[in-house]
């Protein structure tokens, strides 16, 4: 019954997964699982496969082989995509000339998997891209033009769209990069608060180890094969951490 | 004034099918300018020469022909940056090339056309007929409510597509939608200014109203006016001045672009 219920908070199951760029290996053998509730933090260093097994998760890319289950359905099968919310790498890189407001880029999130993309009620629409934006912190800034905001704001708009239509996973890929330290530490909050206020499984993509010690639960450790999957505090003793951190990896180590 | 100008019939048309045209035009081309596609316009008219060529050789309609070559060639240039790893503007560089080679080489097979050929070149609005005016005003029609319907997923395609991908928009599908209803387009426009101009039409207005607008929907608004009123102004100077219809609206929409571009200017100044 334990093992049942234990299936049942599975959000993601990779299993076996292998990636090669024609003939470069990019990932071998990778299996790990999503639990709901998880605050993962994946990490490994520059060309480990970090953001390619993302986007294998995300249906971006097709494994050489290997099989990706999302809640339950093979990821060919999955059609709930507003249950999933996605925080791409050059979210801080806007395009400074594109003429679009904040409110409509968090609206973006809310047609995306409907047929059509008319709204059929204006007013649950705004609502929901309030509510949106009040959980970053940005309510006052929805008519602003998205390329007149800071980096970390941005990144805020954008976490806005991911969680807009209230997803159970969300996946950020290195969501800090161009951000300065402060900043960071206000959005790593914000991040607690979605995991543990609102209930939402995160699943982010770092290179800052700083953060496995204060907000994270959970740690996969990649360099081309899993190195680690398990709890902070196990990695934190164990050998793939201390092997990370003598390599001389790039990794970055703020105090959080 | 203004009601001796649409007293004439053949004004009159060129007005209906000007305006719903340059909507048409100006609508697409903030999204390709935004795509940094704009000179997929300037590709898909070179494309469309052959198309109309063809049509006058075979002596089958050209505006049919040019319509099937253009979206023939859209889906090629779409398929030749997909399966073939080319550059966007490599793609529509050889698909441009091709299609005025081939132009070129029907024209010269046959020369009793070329006069016709001159019309489509260089466009020939106040002689548009009313079935061309009908045809014009219903595709335009299909061409701007398709974009009405799936507004918000080309805008996310256009402004974030690794995102939209990711939260399962079949991205690719909207490029063809997108592609085609170019084609449409730039075979429609191709009676208003000629398809030596119709480029400009697609391009220049957006690109106006890209230099002042805060939203999208703004872009979207003011793009459509400015190719409007230019099509509306450009038609009346070129009547009462006796000047070439196609080149006073393309000039119009020019004038527009640098009054944009000043205001922001100023703006950004004080």
């Amino acid at each position: 019954m334990d093992s049942t219920a234990d299936e049942d908070k599975i959000l993601i199951s990779v299993k076996n997964i292998h990636f090669r760029y024609e003939y470069t290996p990019v990932l071998i053998d990778v299996s790990f699982t999503i639990h709901s509730g998880d605050f993962l933090a994946i990490i490994g260093p520059n060309g480990s496969g970090k953001t390619t097994l993302l986007k294998i998760i995300l249906r971006l890319l097709k494994p050489s082989l290997g099989k990706v289950r999302i809640m339950g359905k093979p990821a060919e099968e999955f059609e709930d995509w507003p249950a999933i919310g996605y925080v791409p790498q050059k979210a801080t890189h806007v395009d400074p000339l594109f003429p679009v407001s904040v409110k409509e880029v968090v609206a973006m999130g809310l047609f995306s998997s409907k047929r059509i993309s008319l709204p059929v009620n204006r007013k649950e629409e705004s609502a929901a891209v309030q509510n949106a934006l009040c959980q970053v912190g940005l309510s006052s800034f929805r008519n602003r033009r998205i390329g007149k905001l800071s980096a970390g704001q941005q990144q805020r708009v954008f976490i806005a769209r991911a969680i807009v239509n209230r997803p159970r996973i969300l996946f950020l890929d290195e969501p800090t990069t161009g951000v300065d330290a402060e900043t960071q530490e206000r959005f790593y909050d914000m991040l607690d608060q979605l995991n543990k206020k609102e209930g939402i499984t995160i699943a982010l993509i770092t290179h800052d180890i700083g953060i496995i010690n204060k907000h994270v639960t959970k740690v996969a450790c990649l360099n081309q094969k899993l190195v680690y999957h398990g709890t902070h505090e196990d990695f934190c003793r164990s050998e793939a951490f201390k092997e990370m951190l003598t390599a001389g990896h790039h990794l970055i180590s703020h105090r959080h | 004034m203004v009601e001796s100008f649409l007293s004439y019939g053949f004004l009159q048309r060129a007005l209906a099918a000007g305006i719903f045209i340059a909507l048409a035009c100006a609508i697409l081309g903030v999204f390709l300018i935004l795509r940094r596609d704009a000179m997929f316009a300037h590709g898909l008219a070179h494309v469309t020469f052959a198309g109309v060529a063809l049509g006058l050789f075979l002596n089958m309609m050209p505006l049919a022909m040019a319509l099937l070559i253009a979206i023939l060639a859209a889906l090629g240039i779409l398929t030749l940056k997909k399966k073939a790893g080319l550059y966007g503007d490599t793609a529509i560089g050889i698909f441009s090339s091709v299609g005025m080679a081939a132009g070129i080489l029907l024209a010269s097979l046959a020369r009793s056309f070329n006069v016709d050929l001159f019309s489509y070149l260089f466009g020939e609005i106040l002689a548009i007929e009313t079935s061309e005016v009908l045809l014009s005003i219903g595709l335009v029609i299909v061409v701007l409510l398709i974009v009405i319907v799936y507004y918000r997923k080309f805008l996310y395609l256009t402004f974030d597509s690794e995102s939209a991908k990711a939260s399962g928009i079949k991205a690719y599908r909207f490029d063809i939608l997108l592609s085609v209803l170019t084609a449409v387009t730039i075979v429609l426009g191709m009676k208003v200014v000629g398809l030596l101009l119709v480029a400009a039409l697609v391009v220049i207005p957006a690109a106006a109203a890209l230099q002042v607008s805060a939203s999208f929907r703004k872009a979207l608004i003011l793009s459509s006016l400015v190719a409007v009123v230019s099509v509306v102004f450009g038609l009346f100077l070129a009547f009462y001045l006796d000047l070439p219809a196609s080149a006073t609206i393309v000039l119009l929409c020019f004038f527009f672009f640098l009054l944009f571009y000043a205001v922001k200017r100023i703006k950004k100044v004080s």
